[in-house]
């Protein structure tokens, strides 16, 4: 379920895969959400896999239901998290440990994707070994071009910025570095006319 | 000629203008009647005695209050200026540049004394006099790149060269045509300019990248590019669009003259020696409609240019809702009349 093909947009949009089990000495899985499917996916086509997997996984509103279909994949380690930014120290402590060869698997929203790509590709680990699939929620990580502050989470277009309050336009401009969206004061030009939001992609 | 520098501001207040030299040096933008995207790069070997492409880094009358306008930009918000660790030998490298370039072209403004690595430079219409170590950080009161883009109009944005691409690591930018350093920084040439419409179905980007990657040491490049702004204002960034924006909507037939402004990047390309990063200087020219209109062909061609402009690009450029006001007002300058090719005045 709940495989969204995303229409062309610009060139700064990222654009996703689809996992493939690869050849490696490791390999790293972090996923959110529906992102558990396409793990499944993976250890169903390559059995020999989880043996030599870490799993970091973060439920977000699926609760409990990916939980015991994850802990049967016997993976080498699996942790659950209550969210991504909670991980983000032991995924740093992993990847000091990360050797040549190692293979890294990201899949679930974009948000946690983003994330995940920005602390990988710091951790000097060449972009050849990183994998990425959508899954599950459109919902967007946006950045306030005015406050800067992020809103996690976005569904409509426009949105108000959880930190400034401000209306804001929900822009394809995308940076790696904030993995983020940009999003732009709509009513910039007339203040108080505001259109009523739209949900993405409706 | 020295240059008069004058105190005006480009905010609040905006008394900002140009003298009679100032207009007669605009660089207008256009070489015919339409416009429509192109590479248009040519060799910034100098220019006309007393243009604007004359100098590597052109100074002119407005240079003083531009500074100060830089200052109080970036005093409010520091993310204007960046630079990722790898770019500091490019800010050395651009220090390097700007003030051999200055020290030559304007010896009367600007001094550059070394003895080895020991620098000393004289800015005379800023009051600086600074002994400094070159390629020793700790003996500047900024980073190289932030030190001497305090002290140079135009924006700067600092590209390393790798895989085949540029990349935008380091910038000072405070005189945008609306668009985020803090945003693009680390992004490549195709992601930075992915907003832009058009373009890149134009191939305008693949060709262009392709002539950038090639620029070599002291053979540099530049280009025009232009926009539309209301009020002279240089910070027309995305950051304070939410403050900006609503003076788009006081644009009115009585005040279009006076308010609504034709704003120039003169963009420049220079490769750097160490680095072999390239340094984008986006020197931003103002110039208000009632100026403009006091050069006959360009009030024509103006008017032609705004009149037949796709609206897409009309959009991107942030003027669509403005664009048959100032058409009205442009209209009267434009008597059918032909225009003569190139961009200087008849």
């Amino acid at each position: 379920m709940s495989k969204f093909k995303f229409p062309n947009s610009i060139i700064s949009r990222p654009v996703y895969g689809v996992l493939k089990p690869r050849n490696g000495k490791s390999h790293l899985m972090i996923a959110d959400a529906e992102g558990a499917e396409a793990l499944f996916e993976i250890a169903a086509s390559n059995t020999a896999i989880m043996a030599k997997s870490h799993i970091l996984y973060f439920p977000k509103n699926t609760g409990q239901s990916y939980i015991k279909k994850l802990e049967k994949l016997n993976a080498a380690q699996l942790y659950i998290g209550p969210s991504y930014e909670a991980s983000v120290s032991r995924l740093r402590r992993v990847l000091e440990d990360a050797h040549v060869g190692l293979q890294v698997y990201l899949t679930g929203t974009e948000s946690l994707i983003g994330q995940a790509m920005q602390e990988i590709v710091a951790a000097g680990i060449p972009h050849t070994a990183i994998q990425t699939e959508h899954r599950g929620s459109v919902a967007r990580r946006m950045q306030c071009v005015h406050c800067k502050g992020i809103t996690e989470d976005v569904v409509t277009d426009p949105f108000v910025c959880s930190h400034c309050g401000l209306h804001l336009f929900v822009r394809d401009h995308y940076s790696r570095r904030h993995a983020a969206f940009q999003g732009v004061c709509v009513d910039a030009e007339n203040p108080g006319d505001i259109p009523d939001p739209v949900e993405l992609y409706s | 000629m020295s240059i008069q520098f004058k105190k005006e501001t480009f905010r609040n207040d905006y008394t900002f203008k140009n003298s009679q030299w100032a207009i007669d040096r605009f660089p207008f933008p256009f070489h015919e009647d339409s416009y429509m995207y192109s590479v248009n790069m040519e060799q910034h070997q100098g220019g006309p005695a007393g243009s604007v492409f004359e100098k590597r880094f052109d100074v002119d009358e407005h240079y003083l209050a531009e500074m100060e306008d830089r200052a109080l930009v970036l005093a409010e918000d520091p993310l204007r200026c960046q630079s990722l660790p790898h770019m500091t030998l490019a800010g050395w490298d651009l220090l390097e540049l700007i003030m051999v370039s200055k020290s030559e072209d304007y010896p009367d403004l600007f001094q550059l004394h070394r003895e080895g690595n020991n620098w000393r430079w004289i800015n005379k219409p800023m009051k600086i006099d600074d002994q400094f170590v070159f390629m020793d950080e700790t003996t500047l009161p900024y980073g190289p790149m932030e030190y001497i883009t305090r002290q140079t109009q135009g924006d700067f944005a600092v590209l390393d060269q790798r895989d085949d691409n540029l990349w935008m690591d380091a910038g000072m930018v405070t005189t945008q045509a609306d668009w985020s350093l803090d945003f693009d920084i680390g992004m490549n040439f195709f992601e930075w300019h992915a907003p832009v419409p058009k373009a890149h179905e134009m191939g305008i980007f693949v060709r262009a990248l392709k002539f950038l990657l090639n620029i070599q040491q002291g053979s540099p490049a530049r280009r025009l590019n232009w926009t539309m702004t209301v009020n002279p204002l240089l910070d027309t960034s995305p950051e304070n669009y939410h403050k900006w924006g609503v003076e788009k909507s006081t644009l009115t037939v009585e005040n279009v003259g006076e308010k609504q402004h034709l704003r120039v990047e003169l963009q420049t390309f220079f490769r750097l020696p160490r680095s072999n990063a390239l340094v984008f200087p986006i020197r931003c020219y103002l110039i208000r409609l009632e100026e403009l209109v006091t050069v006959p062909k360009w009030g024509r061609r103006l008017h032609r240019i705004i009149r037949d402009l796709p609206e897409e690009l009309a959009t991107y450029k942030g003027f669509i809702s403005n664009r048959p006001m100032i058409q009205e007002y442009l209209s009267g300058f434009d008597d059918g009349q032909p225009t003569s090719d190139g961009i200087w005045p008849d």
